[in-house]
């Protein structure tokens, strides 16, 4: 039996069900809050801090993705201060890496361009990192760009709970993280690798694209990602 | 009212941001009716005038001749606009920041030679160690990014700026 509970979001009264998060209720109810490692079907993991928001009675910020609704709990998703904290996530992703939108295969079809776009981001305030970084061609069908990983591990959990290969991983911590097949060998050596390619069309920018594409070319079908693990929920 | 004065420059940039401002085509006569372009690659000056009102400067601040051009547009102009990609983020200049200066020109001029290997020296600028946005360099006050911007965001920030708005870029915000 569910429990259905009410809650509040920026002052709206909304019909919830216990279990479901933060993000899940305000997206089914057309309440708009940022996120990049959150995607439909796979686990949530909390991982690019921009769907924080303001839960009253909490002094400190809560990602919208993991947090689980219950009963009363209103949430503010619009302050200027969470305003000011998603700019500044977001300008940290683009310093991080190397972000060359001109020459990138996903630019306009990728969602860190388009949230820096739409959250007013003109310029990034902090230095750039510049960071020397390989790209991993050993695929036959696919190439890993590490310049333009956002670690948000939307492939490592694809492979993982929907291919059920896991492939991928991310090693090493801070900074130098990065995402590694088969336990750091080239992408073409992983033997377990099934070539599906759902990793690709759940990679939110240029890091992971199908060979052969020029810049602006390569588009993703995401939705289909999402819609394997809804299918087999209905089984 | 007196005409306003609008100077332009390119550094680390491939005049694509020029060729934009360019293409906003008969627009540009409206422009021009409020402001002149006093300095710049489509006019003939061959020094920053002082009393600029609205300096547009496209690409990344590479050398030590962009950084001297960067800081003179700056010191004679009111307001500094960074054009396009370039000079937003760095772009494709800034591809080179994870190679050593030395090791990139020797790559370039010497392995990469079959006519006269050797780094040139005489009559080109030291290359800065990397590639930088203009706002590492200089304080910058309007950013379009873009790459390049479309010209219907330059017309519109030159329009704001010549009137004394303050440019909100909105939708038109763009990178790529």
């Amino acid at each position: 039996m569910t429990e259905k509970v009410k809650i509040r979001i920026d002052g709206e009264v909304i019909a919830a069900t216990a279990g479901q998060t933060i993000l899940e209720v305000a997206r089914a109810n057309d309440k708009y809050i940022p996120a990049l490692c959150y995607m439909e079907g796979l686990s949530a993991v909390g991982a690019c801090r921009l769907c924080m928001v303001e839960v009253s009675g909490v002094s400190r910020l809560l990602p919208a993705c993991t947090t689980p609704v219950q009963e009363g709990l209103a949430v503010n998703t619009t302050s200027p201060q969470l305003q000011s904290h998603r700019k500044i996530a977001l300008e940290l992703l683009l310093v991080e890496r190397n972000h060359v939108c001109a020459v990138c295969v996903s630019s306009g079809h990728c969602e860190l361009q388009s949230l820096a776009q739409d959250h007013g981001v003109t310029h990034v305030r902090y230095p750039y990192n510049f960071p020397k970084l390989p790209v991993d061609t050993t695929h036959p069908r696919y190439v890993l760009d590490h310049n333009r990983c956002v670690l948000c591990s939307r492939c490592v959990r694809t492979c993982a709970e929907i291919e059920g290969a896991h492939v991928w991983d991310i090693a090493n911590r801070g900074i130098q993280s990065r995402l590694v097949s088969e336990m750091k060998r080239p992408w073409g050596e992983a033997t377990t690798c099934t070539s599906c390619g759902k990793c690709v069309q759940a990679c939110p920018t240029g890091a992971l694209a199908e060979k052969g594409y020029a810049v602006e070319e390569m588009t993703k079908k995401r939705a289909a990602v999402s819609r394997l693990t809804s299918m087999r929920e209905g089984q | 009212m007196d005409k306003r004065k609008i100077g332009t420059c390119w550094l680390d940039g491939c005049s694509g941001c020029h060729m934009s401002l360019l293409d906003m085509d008969e627009a540009i006569v409206g422009v021009l009716a409020k402001a002149d372009i006093v300095f710049g690659p489509l006019v003939d000056a061959q020094e920053w005038p002082e009393g600029v009102d609205v300096a547009v400067i496209e690409g990344a601040v590479s050398s030590q001749d962009d950084l001297k051009l960067a800081r003179t547009a700056r010191a004679r102009s009111k307001v500094v606009v960074a054009l396009g990609d370039c000079a937003v983020t760095g772009n494709v200049p800034s591809m080179r920041n994870g190679i050593p200066t030395r090791k990139l020109l020797e790559r370039v001029y010497v392995e990469g030679a079959t006519v006269q290997p050797g780094v040139p020296t005489d009559g080109v600028p030291a290359l800065l160690k990397q590639a930088s946005p203009l706002h590492e360099a200089i304080a910058v006050d309007v950013h379009v990014p873009g790459c390049p911007p479309k010209p219907e965001a330059i017309l519109m920030v030159l329009s704001d700026l010549l009137e004394g708005r303050e440019p909100d870029l909105g939708s038109k915000l763009r990178f790529g």
